[in-house]
Formats: structure tokens, sequence, C-alpha cells
């Protein structure tokens, strides 16, 4: 784009200068395009190689030779399909768990406190606040928070909201709130910057023209802001469904609440078989990459990107 | 020119490279990026079909150069309240060697996928000695990926445990060495476990997988110790591949299966300490050294270890010297250290795993008789006689057992 911008745009008296100016638009893409060709394009063409490899003869392990193993996807979908729909499972749901949490607070924030820009401020610095701790500190601090000896534990056990044997260390629901806390921040500045631009004279308008409150929510506001939820449902959905620290028994999962990354991870490192490691990681982008084009085709905000 | 070589394996090739040659800037900078590119395709095909070159041995610049460096596991060292490493300071007062001793190994896979690649090469791994577990030493041992040892220089040697012979891989000891013994057995809480089921200590597998602790076990991410261990509770005998079959052994993934299904039964690595101390876990499969180290911090014998009666899991890390290493008369002077009794002594006494030299247990003595009548440190004949080792795996069966627990682990 910005290439036919800068050969059609120019035309100047010098001396053939669409041609000239075309070759400065080249000169001035060179960094930019051979970034994207040596940090994007090299490791995707050597993961697809690598996801088609097959076994080395010699047996040894960790070592394969080239080749065109469609089998290596095969393999994996059978194996590992449990772990796909779980991944987006659990994406799906922290996605909305995020976007439910997420959409009052940065209402109230960008819509509410707009005549008082300090404690405005003051609210989005607090949302920002826990990346200054590392990501996996804070995840683990759950851990503890929730281990089975500890107080908010010994709390549901002697209200009985808990049977004795139930614990929540390891379990689905101790991971999808570990992956709605860590990307609530993703989806609220988004949803902050479109409330924060939200006209309220429609929302008089719309009040005037004799509209329920809910009305005026579903017709003018939620479409109005429509940009900031498909922005920020991205941002959650597309690294919640690759995250693996979450689930990973080191941190809240468990035996079963492994996910995609969590395979590929185990994979890579301790099995050692790489293409079925290769053949999921290109699986995962496909799938995220159809979803996401049928989202924002459906959302019909094509422009957004 | 004597700046200490940077952690990176990769680094440190380049930074050694360049001095090797001395060249000019524009030489070096030409190698360097000729390097870079050997590296980017090293990295694009994961070790390539190497293996079958046979290996040559680094030049040894031990007389030079009075360093070694050592890559071993946590918890694993003599250390006084200061965080000094006694026996190893003492090492070098008496020979003159420093010691770089560094903690890398987390478990034996992800060492492995982390070195992988310069012990193909035959390149510096960024250690002189190592001590991973037999069975990914027998795997180094049998790719020639480390050097032979000149047992002139470790005259301590006769000391070795003559149980250590004889294994497959290297029957006479000439690659490896055990730095220490363990065994896997059961861990367990002594409060919580008999609050939760009434008895008083687990005696069996049996009484790890109950009920009443259903979301409190926990296991070893160390395949061999976790269905090592349920192998022998059916009855198979580890070292016999009579008994240890496929069949067998699936059949033990399968029922272990049902067990994680049932009891949501946590599998980790050398991190399980922290679920003892918060109460996540009640009982575990573990290693006999860790209970007294995870003791000592609770202050109070909190944690018991016990043997189930159909038999504990034995293995051992193992010294061995990575063919790039350039400081092998260096690592055999430290081989040879801590195969002197009192040393070897010294450590066990802080470490608590079994120590695999002869005479150690006589040298304990002086220092504590209670430390050499633990049977966990140096086990008599009839507490061996229910230790059991691993018959060594064929690479094909390797790679569909690891397979096979690695479905366990993603709970499929």
């Amino acid at each position: 784009m910005a290439f036919a911008a800068f050969g059609s745009g120019g035309g100047g008296k010098h001396s053939s200068p669409t041609k000239s100016n075309g070759k400065v638009a080249l000169f001035l893409l060179i960094p930019g395009l051979s970034y994207l060709g040596l940090f994007f394009l090299t490791p995707l063409i050597s993961l697809v190689v690598t996801s088609l490899e097959a076994p080395d003869p010699s047996g040894a392990i960790g070592v394969y030779q080239y080749g065109f193993e469609i089998n290596n996807y095969v393999y994996a979908i059978q194996t590992f399909w449990p772990h796909i729909a779980r991944s987006f499972t659990y994406a799906l749901i922290a996605t909305v768990c995020a976007l439910l949490i997420s959409y009052p607070l940065a209402y109230f924030i960008g819509v509410r406190l707009r005549t008082r820009p300090l404690l405005q401020g003051l609210l989005l610095t607090l949302v920002i606040a826990p990346f200054f701790i590392s990501f996996l500190l804070r995840t683990f601090a759950w851990r503890q928070i929730f281990s089975s000896d500890g107080v908010v534990m010994q709390f549901l056990h002697a209200t009985h909201i808990l049977a004795p044997d139930q614990y929540i260390a390891g379990t689905d629901f101790m991971v999808i709130f570990g992956l709605t806390y860590n990307f609530i921040p993703f989806m609220t500045l988004p949803l902050y910057t479109t409330l924060e631009r939200l006209d309220l004279r429609l929302l008089e308008a719309s009040s005037d023209l004799y509209a329920s409150p809910a009305t005026t929510f579903r017709k003018v506001t939620l479409p109005i802001t429509m940009p900031g939820i498909i922005s920020g449902t991205l941002l959650t959905f597309i690294p919640i469904a690759g995250d693996f620290v979450n689930a990973s028994p080191e941190f809240l999962g468990g035996a079963k609440t492994a996910m995609i990354g969590n395979v590929v991870q185990s994979s890579f490192l301790e099995t050692m078989d790489y293409p079925t490691a290769s053949a999921l990681s290109v699986m995962l982008m496909a799938v995220i990459l159809v979803l996401v084009s049928v989202y924002v085709k459906k959302s019909g905000t094509e422009d957004l990107l | 020119m004597n700046k200490p070589l940077p952690e990176d394996p990769m680094m440190r090739q380049l930074v050694q490279m360049s001095r090797r040659h001395q060249m000019t800037r524009r030489a070096a900078l030409a190698g360097a990026g000729a390097t870079a590119a050997a590296l980017a395709l090293t990295a694009c095909s994961p070790a390539g079909s190497k293996g079958q070159k046979q290996l040559t041995p680094a030049k040894d610049v031990s007389a030079t150069e009075k360093t070694v460096i050592w890559h071993n596991w946590d918890l694993y060292m003599d250390e006084d309240a200061k965080g000094n490493h006694p026996t190893l300071d003492r090492f070098t007062k008496e020979t003159g060697i420093s010691v770089e001793y560094k903690i890398e190994i987390d478990d034996n896979d992800s060492y492995f996928g982390k070195v992988k690649d310069q012990l193909a090469l035959g390149a510096d791994i960024g250690a002189d000695v190592a001590c991973p577990t037999e069975w990914m030493v027998a795997r180094w041992v049998n790719n020639g990926y480390v050097q032979k040892f000149n047992d002139a220089n470790i005259p301590n040697k006769k000391n070795l445990q003559p149980a250590y012979l004889g294994a497959e891989f290297d029957p006479k000891r000439e690659y490896s060495m055990p730095y220490q013994g363990i065994l896997g057995g059961i861990t367990y809480n002594k409060e919580a476990y008999k609050k939760l089921t009434g008895k008083d200590a687990p005696t069996s597998l049996a009484d790890l997988f109950v009920p009443e602790l259903k979301g409190r076990i926990g296991v070893l991410k160390e395949m061999r110790d976790t269905i090592g261990l349920i192998l022998l509770s059916q009855g198979i005998t580890l070292s016999d591949p009579k008994s240890l079959t496929s069949d067998a052994f699936m059949n033990a993934i399968d029922y272990f299966k049902g067990k994680v299904a049932d009891l949501n039964i946590k599998i980790k690595g050398q991190g399980y300490s922290v679920d003892f101390e918060n109460g996540d876990t009640v009982a575990a499969i573990a290693w006999s050294g860790d209970t007294v180290q995870m003791n000592l911090s609770a202050g109070r014998e909190k944690y018991g270890f016990v043997i189930p009666d159909s038999g504990a899991t034995i293995t051992a890390d193992e010294f061995v010297i990575p063919m790039g290493a350039t400081h092998k008369a260096n690592a055999e002077a430290l081989i040879n250290f801590y195969y002197d009794p009192k040393n070897a002594a010294e450590l066990a006494a802080w470490v608590n795993y079994v120590t695999p030299v002869v005479g150690a247990q006589e040298e304990a003595m002086k220092i504590d008789p209670k430390l050499a009548s633990n049977q966990l440190i140096f086990p008599s004949a009839e507490f061996l006689a229910n230790t059991h080792a691993w018959r060594s795996l064929t690479p094909s069966e390797e790679q569909t057992f690891t397979k096979a627990w690695q479905s366990v682990q993603v709970g499929a």
C-alpha cells in the first residue's frame, strides 16, 4: 500500500520520476521487509518444514530427516484433539468472562469518571499496575492463595460450599480463573479507548426518543463500542488459546487441564518429538486465523484490520 | 584476554572461536558471520542426521588453566550458613583448581534439550563435567558424546562400590562415575497423612493411591521412578527384559491413567517440595534425600520417607566429561576428590543420598554415628535387595515409553 502510494503519488520534474521514486520507496522498505523476512518468515518456514519431517532411520531419539510426512498432522489431531478442543473452550470462556468484567469497568472509568480526570488516571494505572510484577510470580501467587491448606480453602470447606474432598488447585476452574485474570488488562484498555470517545449526546438523544436505558445500551452504546469489543476479544482470545503457563501443573493446572501449548512444550522439550510439536503449532495458527477472519467478517469490522 | 567466558553455549563457542584464531577484525567479522550462518542452518534442522560421525575430544588445557566448570542439580552440594561449599573450597585449596559450580540441571530431558546440539557436534556445552541421571548418561556414552577417563588421574576409583560396575553401557566405568545414588519411594506429611487416612504411614503404593487423599497426591515427572514403583507393585522385575515388557509397561501406564483421573494426581519435577510446603500434596512418589532437606527447612520432623513393601527404584546421577570439555584433567581431579571416603562422607552428611564410595561409612562414623547407620545413605545388603534398577531400554522402546508417559502427563 505504502509502496503504491509512493509510486503513483510522486511525478516530479526529475528524469524518469516514477521509476526512481519506486526505487526510493523500495529502499525505504528494506529494513521493514528484511525484518519480516528474518523474524517472521524464516521461523515460519522452518516450523512448517519441521512439521513434515520423518524420523531418522537409525531410530535415535530426537533425530529427524527432511520428508513430507502429512501423517504427522493426522497423528497430532488423533492424539491431541482433546487438548485442541480444551484450548479453544478455555479461551472462549475466559474471553467472555474477561469481557463481562472489563466492560462495566471500562464504562465506569471511561464514561462515569469523565468529570474527574485524576481519579480516571488513577484507576487506569491500577488496571495496568499488575504488569509491574512478573506475570509468573502473580500466577504463582494465585496457586498459593488457593492452596489446599490455605485460608480460602479452609473457608470454603468450613462453610460447606465445597465438599471436604474437593479442592480448587489444579482444576478447570483454577486455570480459567488464571487466564481471565491475566488477560483482563488486554480487554479493558481497548474497551476504555472506545468508551472514552463515546458521545454522551447520543445517549441523551436516545432517551429523548423514549428508549429505555437497556434499549439505549443495546442500540446505541454497544454498536458504537463494537470496535473496542472486537479488538479486546482478539487481544485476549488469541494469546489465551496458545497459553501454556496457566494450565501447566507447575502453576495453576493439574493432570487434566493441559492445553495445546503444554503439549507443544512437552513434545519439544521432553519427548523431543519436533514434528508433532511443529504440526500442532501450525494447526493452532491456522485455526486461529480462520476463526479470527470469520469473526471479523461476521461482526462487520474488517476495516479494523 | 582472560575474561570469563559467557554462559550461553553458543556465545561461548563464538568467543572461543575468535580467541583461538586471533584474527584481524575483518576476518573475525567474516568468521562470526559464517558461524552465525552455520548456527542458523543447524537451528533449521534440529539435530539433523548427526551421531554417526566419530567425535574427537577437545584439547585439554588443564595444565595452564586451573579451573573446572561443573553442571549439577539443586540441593546437591554441602553448604554452610554463609552459602559457601566447604568440600569444594577444600578441593580448591588442595589442588589449586577453582570450581565454577552451577545448578543447571532441572530435569534430564530439558537439560538434554539445552545441550544436545553442542553434544552432537562435540562442541563445548559450557561444562567440563556434568551429572545427569544414569539412563541419560547411558545415552551420552552410547552416542559417543563423552570422553574416556584417564584412570591414572583417578586413583580413588578403587573406592567405587562394586555394585555400580557392570552397567551395560559402561561395564568398567571408563566413561562415567556415580556421584550420588538416588532412591525413589514415598514421601508423606506425617500429621496430614494420619489425619486424612487414619494410618500412621503408608507402607505400599496402595496406601498412596487412596480416595481419602484425592487431590493431594503427587508423583515425580521422572518416568523411571513413578512408573517404576507402579511396575514393582505389580510384581514386575525392572531389570529383567522378560518381565519388563512393552505390555507390562503399557499396563502400568493404563493403571496409572485411571488413578490420575480418579484421584487428580499431580505430576511434578524438582518443584514438588513447594506443594508439600503449602499443603497441596500430602503424600507423593519422591526422592529420598529431599525429605531431609524439607525437614530442615520445616525445622522439625514433619515429613517421612518410606520404601514401599514392593521395593524402591534405585539409580544414580553420574559424572561425565563431555567431548567438548577443555579441562578434562581438572575434572578428573574433582572426581578423584569426591571418591576420597572422607570427602564423600562429608558430602553425604549434607545431601543425604546414597553414597557410591566404599569407606565413606567408616568415615561417617567419625562425624556422626547416627548418620552412618542411616540406611538411606549407607544401605545394607538386605536393604539394597529391595531396591531395583531399570534395564536399559532400546531407542524405540524409549520413544514409545516416553510418548505414553507424555500422554499421561498432558492427560489426554
